[in-house]
């Protein structure tokens, strides 16, 4: 067997351009017959047999280089063995660019990687989520990257709408709006007919009857929840706790509120929704231990707080958010949960409003739900399921009186919260509805 | 505050220094009896006398190398070369005179050294006579390269460079003289520093940056995009050298976008110094890649309609600020 070596064809020549293989595998060569076009700095040249036989084996493919003196081809006759390393289609796919005067040397050029090398370089991979392989092709911009990465998000299947198909910063925001726009509860609400049509969300996909039941394909929004609820419920270890609050006090201050605040310039109307999550807002402020999300290696203690509220859609769930809600009085947290349930049920959310919760509230309380428990909206690690407020018989002062009640089940991830910390949490919260005027202070 | 033109808010710098301190002179070809090339000292030979206020021979190399001897020897000479083009003459006494002295003998000689001269194109003055070289000497260690584009700036900065004690190169601009714009009374003292660039329009969506002439063509196409809905953040460079890179950084991770608008020819310039330092800085914040309005790669064409054609305008600075704000995100 004998290699064919890159010739040097020049005195500037470093390498050279296969362009063309005129023989190919398998082909009877005499020598001086053209084997092949190769391009070099200056001139296409062909270069020609220097021994007669069958060209064997292609070492370096058309269109890649290889340096002067580097193996590119071997000659022998038609049933002498391949050298080791080159037998089967391991021609080489890269440059050879290590000269291989002899097969042993061929097999470095154009051997196949050595499988304890590719096991390493799929580790290293592992690490990186995207895996390498699949972003060599992927076009984003440093920005939209680093905001993906810092949101485990895996862009792959992220369409961009840049230049190119270039991945921009909005394009992850709309995706991280839209994992985002999935919440929470088990027990799926039923629906509420939209007030008005919602342009801006994907219409429902046709509904195929087959006799026996109607397929309704998924929505996006459908799909998404199904996965990260599911995920959701297999990665977090789930556990409830739930509390009966007194809402006497707090009724009586939504009515204080309410007689001020229609008369205000901005007359708005405040529900016991918008006063639970101000209360849900004050006790993560003083139980931050709640206020985490769980990343593998550690904890993530967020130092804002942003509340979000399950809202039913037609077409599925959304979680607007109520950023740093702590800090929002309670005229301003109303508008604000006005203005997402709105924008929610039109269609007209921006992608801020649907990011970086850190804690959901879902009431059902309207649709006279007793209690519920809620999956948690990763990457959060508590969500509140709050129900009815019901008249109740409850004994005070050895009498058996009736007082509005509402029951309150509070889920946590076990892997970041414990049951004497989801505790304190939910005790905390009771009194600042009990005692609802530290809402206020 | 009264609205006064670049020159006269040059000349008033140049008065107040020269009243202030006594070793401040001005030296260069036609600038007393004559009043100078472009008018800046005009008034001043009668004011000062011809001490202080000296016309020099056409022979840029010897006033330079003057200019900088007065400056060793405890003098504080502002020299006007008439253009930035006649300053190749002088390079050898600028770059590796002036430049080096401070550096080669132990931190101890000053150079208080302020050159004047305008660049750019746009008058039909031909090739020889409309380049941008601020890039030629923004390179050189040891200078310090100012391009104020404002009266107030022009003002505020030819008076820090003046009392700095290491050598200026002022570079104003042929089409800037007659700009007009807000300044404080004469005689009321303000300085601008010679480090440090403004944001002269805050906007969310884009940040451009530019300097001298080209702040202006870029503050009229910033206030058109508005109407569309783009809002541009146009930051005014002011100095070439030193550069104020946490103010350019801190834009950009703002906005995410950036589009240097200058005068200069894009190869191996300002512009292409500032967006390696951008990617270098604030690569993880890059939303699109960084786009550079210059004037075309040729020699100034004399024509008229070739010149426009060559140089940067308004058009090439919109084009360049939609090719990178997504009309998504304006309107989202």
């Amino acid at each position: 067997m004998k290699t064919v070596e890159m010739p040097k064809m020049g005195d500037t020549m470093e390498e050279g351009k296969i362009l063309r293989w005129i023989k190919h595998e398998g082909d009877p060569v005499k020598k001086g017959e053209s084997l092949a076009e190769v391009e070099t700095d200056k001139v296409n040249i062909e270069i020609e047999a220097f021994a007669g036989g069958v060209l064997r084996k292609i070492l370096v493919p058309e269109g890649k280089s290889a340096s002067i003196g580097a193996g590119i081809a071997l000659i022998g006759a038609p049933d002498e063995p391949l050298p080791e390393g080159v037998a089967g289609n391991g021609a080489a796919q890269s440059a050879a660019s290590t000269p291989a005067g002899t097969a042993k040397s061929a097999k470095i050029a154009g051997a196949p990687v050595p499988e304890d090398t590719q096991a390493v370089s799929q580790q290293a991979s592992v690490q990186v989520a995207p895996p390498m392989e699949s972003r060599a092709h992927i076009f984003i911009s440093p920005v939209a990257r680093r905001l993906a990465e810092e949101s485990q998000l895996d862009y792959r299947h992220v369409q961009g709408t840049g230049p190119n198909g270039r991945i921009i910063r909005m394009d992850v925001e709309a995706a991280l709006a839209q994992r985002q726009a999935v919440a929470a509860s088990v027990t799926a609400p039923p629906v509420t007919a939209p007030a008005a049509p919602v342009p801006e969300l994907a219409p429902a996909p046709a509904a195929v009857d087959t006799g026996e039941a109607v397929e309704i394909p998924l929505t996006p929004m459908r799909r998404t929840i199904a996965k990260r609820l599911s995920q959701s419920m297999q990665t977090a270890p789930h556990f409830y706790m739930t509390s009966v609050i007194d809402t006497g006090k707090l009724a009586d201050l939504r009515r204080q509120i309410n007689e001020y605040a229609e008369k205000a310039p901005d007359p708005v109307k405040v529900g016991i929704n918008d006063l639970i999550i101000k209360a849900v807002a004050l006790a993560l402020v003083r139980m931050p231990q709640v206020n985490v999300s769980f990343a593998e290696d550690k904890l993530i203690q967020k130092k804002q707080v942003h509340v979000g509220m399950a809202v039913a859609l037609e077409q599925g769930l959304i979680v607007p958010v109520i950023h740093n809600a702590d800090r929002l009085g309670i005229l301003d947290i109303t508008r604000e949960s006005h203005r997402l349930a709105e924008a929610a049920r039109t269609g007209k959310l921006h992608p801020e409003d649907l990011v970086g919760g850190t804690f959901t509230v879902s009431n059902l309380g309207m649709f006279d739900v007793d209690s519920f428990t809620a999956v948690i909206n990763p990457p959060e690690s508590a969500i509140l399921a709050v129900g009815s407020i019901a008249p109740t018989p409850v004994v005070v002062d050895g009498q058996v009186v009736v007082r509005d009640r509402m029951k309150v089940t509070l889920s946590s991830d076990h892997r970041t919260i414990d049951g004497a910390t989801a505790a304190r949490f939910l005790q905390e919260f009771k009194r600042l509805l009990e005692e609802p005027f530290g809402l206020l202070l | 505050m009264r609205t006064i033109t670049y020159r006269d808010a040059l000349r008033e710098a140049i008065r107040e220094e020269m009243q202030r301190d006594e070793r401040v002179f001005i030296l260069g070809e036609d600038i007393a009896g004559y009043g100078g090339t472009y008018a800046v000292s005009k008034g001043l030979f009668e004011e000062f006398g011809e001490k202080r206020v000296r016309d020099t021979p056409l022979a840029e190399e010897v006033i330079t190398g003057a200019a900088i001897g007065a400056a060793l020897g405890g003098l504080r000479p502002i020299l006007e070369l008439m253009t930035i083009n006649f300053s190749l003459l002088a390079s050898d006494q600028i770059v590796n005179q002036a430049a080096k002295f401070r550096y080669m003998f132990g931190g101890q000689p000053e150079i208080p050294l302020v050159i004047r001269m305008p660049g750019g194109g746009g008058a039909q003055r031909g090739a020889q006579h409309s380049q941008s070289l601020e890039s030629w000497y923004a390179h050189i260690p040891g200078l310090k390269v100012v391009m104020p584009a404002t009266p107030y700036d022009a003002k505020g900065m030819l008076k820090s460079a003046v009392r700095d004690p290491d050598p200026v190169l002022f570079i104003e601009h042929e089409l800037l003289y007659n700009v007009k714009g807000e300044v404080p009374d004469e005689g009321v003292e303000y300085t601008v520093p010679l480090n440090r660039g403004e944001v002269k329009r805050q906007g969310e969506h884009v940040t451009i940056i530019t300097f001298s002439r080209m702040l202006h063509v870029t503050l009229q196409a910033a206030e058109d995009l508005a109407k569309e809905g783009i809002e541009a953040e146009v930051i005014d460079l002011r100095s070439i050298r030193p550069i104020d890179i946490d103010l350019l950084i801190d834009s950009v991770k703002k906005t995410n976008r950036v589009v240097i608008a200058e005068e200069g020819w894009k190869y191996y310039g300002t512009g292409q110094g500032l967006a390696a330092l951008i990617y270098e800085y604030a690569f993880d914040y890059m939303d699109a890649p960084i786009q550079h309005v210059t004037s075309a790669d040729v020699p100034m064409p004399y024509s008229k309609v070739l010149e426009r054609a060559a140089l940067p305008n308004y058009n090439a600075i919109v084009n360049a600020v939609k090719t990178i704000v997504p009309a998504a995100l304006v309107h989202a």
